[in-house]
């Protein structure tokens, strides 16, 4: 398990080829990468603040709990905190199993619960001054299907 | 003595990042109604309870667990991470 909660951007393809390279046995790896959507121009920038400490556990744990439910040779999750412009990303997840089902199936169960279970919260800032994203509903809905 | 952490905008109406707050409230419930007659910026961030959170010792948890023996309690809005 790669476990990472940083401020610094992080380079998608290095990290997948450097995950692809040491998941011995495995015959399918999907990533997904989530990007600060920029309004059509009006963000000026997104900051997200998170609970140093907490955030790992709690990752960690995701990661536990997709292990018991498929067949996982490893997973791989970095999150992003601080300003970020549009356009940048926030986050990905890398799933590395022997056949691709428990890879996506267990790479949305990582995203579902990253949503509504990690400590982040989002602030989006604009001309018309800054808000705090609101969570949705549709998010924790999501959590029910596993 | 409990760490008593805030996040966003919770944060932002409680004025401070963190603090430690002396108290004999048995349970979370017991010390935010505590917190609350304290100080109007508590009442503001502990107003509408359905949109607040709480993480004792760093686990999600209930307004209804017990603060025997924590360390460490935080408080903040529904999560939007991903």
């Amino acid at each position: 398990m790669q476990v990472s909660v940083q401020a610094e951007p992080f380079d998608l393809g290095a990290l997948t080829n450097a995950f692809a390279a040491r998941v011995a046995g495995a015959g399918a790896v999907v990533t997904f990468t989530g990007l600060v959507r920029d309004n059509g121009g009006a963000l000026a920038a997104m900051e997200i603040e998170h609970y140093p400490g907490m955030t790992e556990k709690a990752i960690a744990a995701m990661v536990d709990e997709a292990k018991t439910r498929w067949s996982l040779v490893d997973a791989l999750v970095v999150h992003r905190y601080g300003r970020l412009a549009g356009g940048e990303a926030i986050m990905m997840v890398a799933t590395a199993a022997r056949h691709r089902a428990d890879a996506f199936a267990a790479a949305e169960f990582l995203m579902d619960y990253l949503k509504s279970r990690a400590p982040f919260w989002k602030k989006e800032l604009s001309a018309d001054g800054a808000e705090w994203v609101a969570a949705r509903d549709e998010d924790e809905a999501a959590l029910k299907r596993w | 003595m409990i760490d008593v952490l805030y996040f966003a905008w919770v944060r932002e109406r409680i004025g401070v990042p963190r603090e430690r707050i002396e108290t004999s409230a048995a349970t979370v419930m017991e010390l935010i109604t505590e917190l609350k007659a304290r100080e109007e910026r508590y009442d503001w961030a502990f107003g509408d309870l359905a949109s607040l959170r709480v993480a004792v010792d760093q686990e999600l948890s209930s307004f209804e667990a017990s603060l025997a023996g924590v360390r460490e309690l935080a408080f903040f809005p529904p999560m939007t991470g991903g």
